[in-house]
């Protein structure tokens, strides 16, 4: 079929609603496993499974696509097993759509003995102490047997608090990956390949590769290479530039970015999809998500506090339990940790809704000057908050 | 008609009967070599639960089904009617229960369950040498809880259980107790029951509970007849027999005590067991005169890594049978080839005949659900591959699958009990979980 008719992306982006003030914007994603409302967040499910969610309840509430690493799931079950399995769609019965990263952000971050040559990732497994070759190639070929709706290139991974050469380096070298990784892909009509945008915090440099990464016919593209621990002034004017050059048609994905505030902020500035361990995994250490920060439900404060996290909140947790039972039932069963992560999932999946509901009814500055002001009662706003959203022309009072 | 007024009649002159007990009714439809087929009606706040026996109880740690949420929980069919809560996992919430004052049911959002409370968690071993005449001690998250009496029952007023278990001294010394201990038991025990039971009078709250007594005893046949036909005198709804999880003791020993002692008891209230969970064991104890069981053992199956696999039913399709039979075969296999390959098992040498360890290596690749044609979610949608990676991954979901498909097998093994008692068939269900058992 792909010689006859040629290769046509298995996405496509309409793009809904624009806001007037911003450059907030609201589209319609569609991926072979169904439609996408963006802006949206990602969940992330890790080695094939959200944490003590099962695949029907993350359904029920509202997710239509989720993360898996390729680096977790390549090394463990693999992708030979995963390949006859169906996919992971199949492995992990998620009848949705599933986005996988390229394995290389993990191997940086959790390997010690990570090398990084033109060939690729080298690195000593941590489950039998192999040394593997993780190339492009072998990073879309896990990903080709994963079977994801969206994939996402290796790229060379430098920590955004580090400068110099090194990442005029990894910039380079990811474009070429990027090349290398659109060679290797084996279903380009079944399974969408995304770039990541890289350069560091020096505009130069990721204007240097938004111009090359867009020469590329891709269907997507991610902003990548920050939100690792970079000054937020900085992180939200690279995010800024990129989506000032970023093609309007194609969707733009803000990699690691799922802190309330970060959302709201990076939508403004036109990011339409975002992916985050944060609300999930702290929610597994006992934190719950509300509109004006979280609650520490261990905290003994809570013990005889018969509200639900959130009045306002409808999610199955929300409906039936108290802050004073979970914290009683935290210290001896894990559903306490099931009852906060489906909390935390229901509180991002609704504020992303929200969000996109105020675009499409052109009151999205307003929204963001509710938001702020439940979020940070005091009017403290933070000030790099202050500066990204008066680029785009939403002023907090 | 109700099946108590004539039985504590003697009763009612020092005391009142408990509300309750003027709705509770046992109806007690065949009783088939020593096996009770029936069911406990007019159950919970309106009366319309029905709990049928032979049957077990829905376990529970702090008043949640293990590792699920309401939603996972109900996906599971035929939940037991009533939910079995423990007070050595509540007590330290007390304080947080006195202030909630509705009680441990809507507490825990599970607003119409009907609740027995027991003492203990059947799961965890007791310490033994703690209690004393005035006291007993409970073991929770928060360490060693000593109990007297009104605290107890200050405790039962703020949980409000539809049944509890009343404060006995069931606890076991190592190495045996001494006849003079276990006769002291079964004093305190009576004891703490009546002083239970004129605590629970001055109480409204109390009043609409109905006092499970234990009988203790331990290996001592006196003892227990004793335990046994004192606490049978007073106005209690039922009885548990108590200190049957005891390791130790033989297990000859321990089905003539409960035969002997289920003899002397009243046949129109509930006899329930705790720690004896295995299926043969529970066929043993349904023979002794036994209705109802804690749903522990799924559990403890669950946090080994396995899923229950017996089979339990007879299949006029012999194709079907021969499926399960198979399932069951790989199970013994694989830790047969463990043993003559001197791999250490994978699970805990506590895995009994029953199960499937999902833990191990072979199934890695097998895309079959944990049981063929097992309608439960977790073999309905996900294959043994699946929950093996899971379990190497130590990801939190392989005990909500589990938990689910184990608490479903286990449900519905109570179900096939009752319909082999209902078609005079229970002969044949027990030699067909005696040949698994082996």
């Amino acid at each position: 079929m792909a010689a006859s008719m040629g290769t046509v992306a298995p996405l496509s982006l309409r793009v809904l609603a624009e806001c007037r003030v911003s450059k907030a914007r609201a589209c319609e994603l569609r991926l072979p496993h169904g439609e996408v409302p963006t802006p949206v967040f990602m969940p992330v499910g890790t080695q094939g499974t959200m944490k003590g969610v099962s695949a029907h309840q993350l359904r029920a509430l509202g997710c239509c696509i989720c993360l898996g690493n390729t680096y977790h799931l390549g090394m463990r079950p693999g992708p030979d097993l995963i390949k006859k399995a169906k996919g992971l769609h199949g492995f992990m019965n998620w009848d949705q759509n599933l986005l996988t990263d390229s394995g290389g952000f993990q191997m940086v971050s959790l390997v010690e003995l990570s090398e990084v040559t033109e060939e690729g990732v080298r690195f000593k497994s941590p489950y039998d102490g192999k040394q593997i070759l993780l190339t492009p190639e072998k990073s879309i070929e896990i990903q080709n047997a994963l079977g994801s709706d969206i994939m996402m290139q290796l790229d060379d991974v430098v920590s955004s608090t580090i400068s110099g050469p090194r990442v005029e380096e990894a910039m380079y070298r990811s474009i070429r990956w990027l090349d290398r990784s659109i060679a290797g892909n084996q279903n380009p009509n079944s399974q969408n390949l995304f770039a990541i945008i890289q350069g560091g915090l020096d505009p130069k440099l990721r204007k240097k590769c938004l111009d090359e990464m867009t020469k590329r016919d891709v269907p997507g593209f991610a902003i990548g290479g920050l939100s690792g621990g970079e000054e937020k002034d900085h992180f939200w004017k690279m995010v800024t530039l990129s989506t000032d050059h970023l093609p309007h048609e194609k969707p733009r994905y803000l990699m690691g970015v799922g802190y309330a505030t970060d959302l709201v902020v990076c939508v403004a500035l036109g990011c339409d999809m975002f992916d985050c361990v944060f609300p999930t995994r702290t929610a597994r250490f006992g934190s719950a998500l509300v509109p004006w920060g979280a609650l520490q439900l261990k905290h003994k404060q809570y013990a005889k506090d018969f509200q639900p996290i959130d009045r306002n909140c409808s999610c199955p947790t929300c409906k039936r339990h108290t802050r004073a039972y979970l914290h009683a039932l935290f210290r001896s069963d894990t559903a306490a940790l099931h009852h906060i992560t489906i909390h935390n999932i229901a509180y991002q999946l609704n504020l992303m809704l929200s969000v996109r509901e105020s675009i499409l009814q052109q009151r999205f500055p307003e929204f963001v000057q509710d938001f702020m002001r439940t979020m940070y009662g005091d009017k403290k706003y933070p000030r790099w908050a202050i500066d990204a959203l008066a680029s785009v022309n939403i002023t907090l009072d | 008609m109700n099946f108590f007024q004539e039985e504590a009649a003697d009763y009612t002159g020092t005391c009142m009967l408990p509300e309750a007990f003027l709705r509770m009714q046992l109806n007690l439809s065949k009783v088939v070599n020593g096996c009770r087929l029936g069911a406990v009606t007019h159950l919970g706040q309106n009366g319309e639960k029905t709990l049928e026996f032979p049957g077990c109880l829905l376990y529970t740690r702090t008043g949640s089904a293990p590792h699920l949420t309401h939603d996972t929980l109900h996906t599971i069919e035929g939940l037991p009617a009533m939910t079995h809560i423990t007070l050595s996992s509540l007590a330290e919430h007390h304080e947080v229960l006195e202030e909630y004052k509705e009680g441990i049911g809507k507490f825990a959002g599970m607003t119409d369950a009907v609740l027995y409370c027991s003492l203990h968690d059947p799961v965890t071993a007791v310490p033994g040498g703690y209690n004393t005449n005035k006291t007993v001690s409970v073991w929770g998250g928060g360490g060693r809880l000593e109990l007297s009496v009104p605290k107890f029952m200050t405790i039962q007023q703020a949980l409000q259980a539809d049944w509890f278990q009343c404060l006995s001294d069931g606890e076991l010394v190592p190495g045996g107790n001494s006849k003079k201990r276990v006769k002291k038991s079964v004093d305190r025990s009576l004891a703490f029951l009546d002083q239970c039971l004129t605590l629970q009078q001055e109480s409204e709250v109390l009043k609409k509970s109905l006092l499970i007594g234990a009988i203790e005893g331990g290996d001592v046949l006196d003892e227990r007849l004793r335990s046994a036909r004192e606490t049978a005198k007073r106005p209690v709804g039922g009885f548990l027999l108590d200190g049957f999880q005891d390791q130790a003791m033989d297990k000859e020993t321990k089905l003539s005590l409960i035969e002997a002692v289920t003899a002397v008891l009243p046949e129109d209230k509930p006899r329930l067991i705790h720690g004896l969970g295995k299926p043969h064991e529970v066929l043993e104890c349904v023979e002794r005169g036994v209705d109802l069981f804690d749903s522990s053992y799924p559990f403890q199956v669950t946090e080994r890594g396995c899923a229950l696999t017996f089979s339990h039913t007879h299949h006029p399709d012999p194709e079907t049978a021969v499926l399960e039979q198979n399932v069951n075969q790989d199970a013994v296999k694989s830790s047969e080839e463990r043993v003559q390959n001197g791999e250490p098992d994978s699970s805990s040498d506590d895995k009994t005949p029953f199960e499937m360890c999902l833990k191990d290596k072979r199934y890695w690749d097998d895309f079959d659900p944990v049981v063929p044609g097992c309608s439960c979610y977790c073999c309905h949608n996900h294959s043994r591959a699946y929950i093996h990676h899971l379990l190497m991954s130590k990801e939190l979901l392989a005990g909500i699958l589990l938990m689910i498909h184990n608490f479903h097998h286990y449900f519905s093994f109570f179900r096939s009990v009752r319909e082999a008692l209902k078609d005079g068939q229970i002969h044949k269900l027990k030699e067909l979980v005696f040949r698994q058992a082996q």
